[in-house]
């Protein structure tokens, strides 16, 4: 009994980290000096939301001039709003090392 | 400045000076640094440098490496204000603030108007100019240059020329001067006497210290073909919080300290961001450059010191 109430707990666990992964797919965390993922595909209108959890600073720069984040201090977001498909790729200003790309089809 | 303007860093100010006589100077000379104690260098015969090198305050940071920025440079101020040889100008080398908010700038500038020292003299770190070309720090520090940046001026004898290499960056890359800087430096050392001692100051190193953190300018060889037929050079950054040198024929490469937290060293750990010492440890870790240079022989003397 005790060993069933457990699996169940593991199940329901695995089905809400599943929901949660599914709900949130347009989320690039900024952490340790790199942008995760480095590459995320979206669906034309999709907004997208960087997140920056380092406690050094960091930007999220368009390469085209699209957009430009202010810095992004610890917990600080930006967010964009992809509306026409393409291929956008961006940096932070600060540690130009740091890039990626956010693919719109 | 009156000890009183002090006032509200009294206490951190009393609890630096009670950290004692444990810092440690470094003396360039003939290529070799050879590190001396400030007990031991204050018996020594006092010389006036040329002028202080101040670097990467970060007015506004607020993370656990240092909680008071402002605090420590105010000890920073209060240590140069002490100086019994006092130079007549400063260098700032970028920075200034950490995520280039304007009250930053306001806090820093308040604070940088208590040294005892007149002038000083800024060029922008990456920090300063997130929010893009012509903005906060252009408006407060961009006289000098007309909104470019980049400048020189003449003092004693040296000639002193600021760049600019954070405002280009190229993606995966290093900073960068640009074209248009480069030029200018060409046509501003044309006709200068290859006797006169030259003094270049910017953010980032000009040269490359390690590549994957961006610690270099990508077209900075450019700038040192301008420079390599003067007598001495003496190449001044910060940017790193922490002291890199070396001497390569007629110049001298040196990165100051940071005022307001130390970083790793080159490749430790995942990135450049802020490294947490014990905080006895962190006075020193941060300090400020003394640069005397001599006319003969011709060669620039940087000592470095820390607030403990």
């Amino acid at each position: 009994m005790r060993l069933r109430i457990f699996s169940s707990a593991l199940f329901v666990s695995l089905v809400l980290s599943g929901l949660a992964f599914g709900q949130d797919p347009s989320t690039v965390t900024i952490e340790n000096f790199d942008f995760t993922p480095m590459a995320l595909s979206v669906k034309p209108g999709s907004s997208v939301t960087w997140t920056n959890k380092d406690g050094e600073p960091h930007t999220v720069v368009s390469e085209a001039g699209l957009f430009r984040s202010k810095a992004l201090d610890q917990g600080d977001s930006f967010t964009f709003k992809f509306d026409k498909p393409g291929t956008y790729k961006f940096l932070c200003s600060i540690h130009p090392q740091m890039m990626g790309v956010i693919t719109v089809r | 400045m009156e000890i009183d303007d002090l006032a509200p860093s009294r206490r951190s100010l009393l609890k630096c000076m009670a950290f004692g006589g444990a810092g440690t100077l470094f003396v360039l000379s003939g290529g070799v640094p050879v590190a001396i104690d400030l007990a031991s260098a204050a018996t020594a015969k006092a010389v006036k440098p040329l002028f202080l090198q101040i670097s990467d305050t970060h007015i506004g940071f607020n993370k656990e490496a240092n909680p008071d920025v402002a605090g420590t440079l105010k000890q920073t101020i209060a240590l140069v204000n002490a100086m019994p040889g006092k130079p007549r100008f400063m260098l700032h080398t970028g920075d200034i603030t950490h995520l280039s908010k304007p009250e930053e700038f306001d806090l820093a500038q308040q604070l940088l108007s208590t040294l005892a020292i007149g002038e000083l003299h800024t060029t922008p770190g990456e920090h300063d100019v997130t929010d893009g070309p012509g903005t906060e720090y252009f408006a407060r520090f961009g006289k000098a240059s007309k909104g470019k940046g980049y400048y020189s001026f003449d003092q004693d004898g040296v000639h002193f020329i600021a760049l600019v290499n954070v405002m280009s960056f190229k993606p995966g890359g290093l900073g960068a001067l640009g074209t248009q800087q480069l030029e200018w430096l060409e046509e501003d050392l044309k006709g200068r006497s290859s006797s006169t001692p030259i003094v270049v100051f910017a953010h980032m190193p000009l040269w490359t210290i390690y590549a994957p953190w961006g610690w270099g300018t990508g077209d900075a060889d450019q700038a040192f073909f301008y420079l390599k037929r003067f007598g001495s050079v003496t190449v001044l950054n910060g940017h790193i919080h922490q002291i890199v040198q070396k001497v390569e024929g007629h110049m001298t490469f040196h990165t100051a300290r940071s005022t307001a937290y130390p970083q790793p060293t080159a490749g430790t750990g995942p990135g450049p961001g802020p490294l947490k010492v014990p905080s006895e440890e962190l006075p020193k870790r941060l300090g400020i450059s003394s640069v005397t240079v001599t006319r003969h022989p011709r060669a620039a003397q940087i000592a470095d010191t820390t607030l403990a």
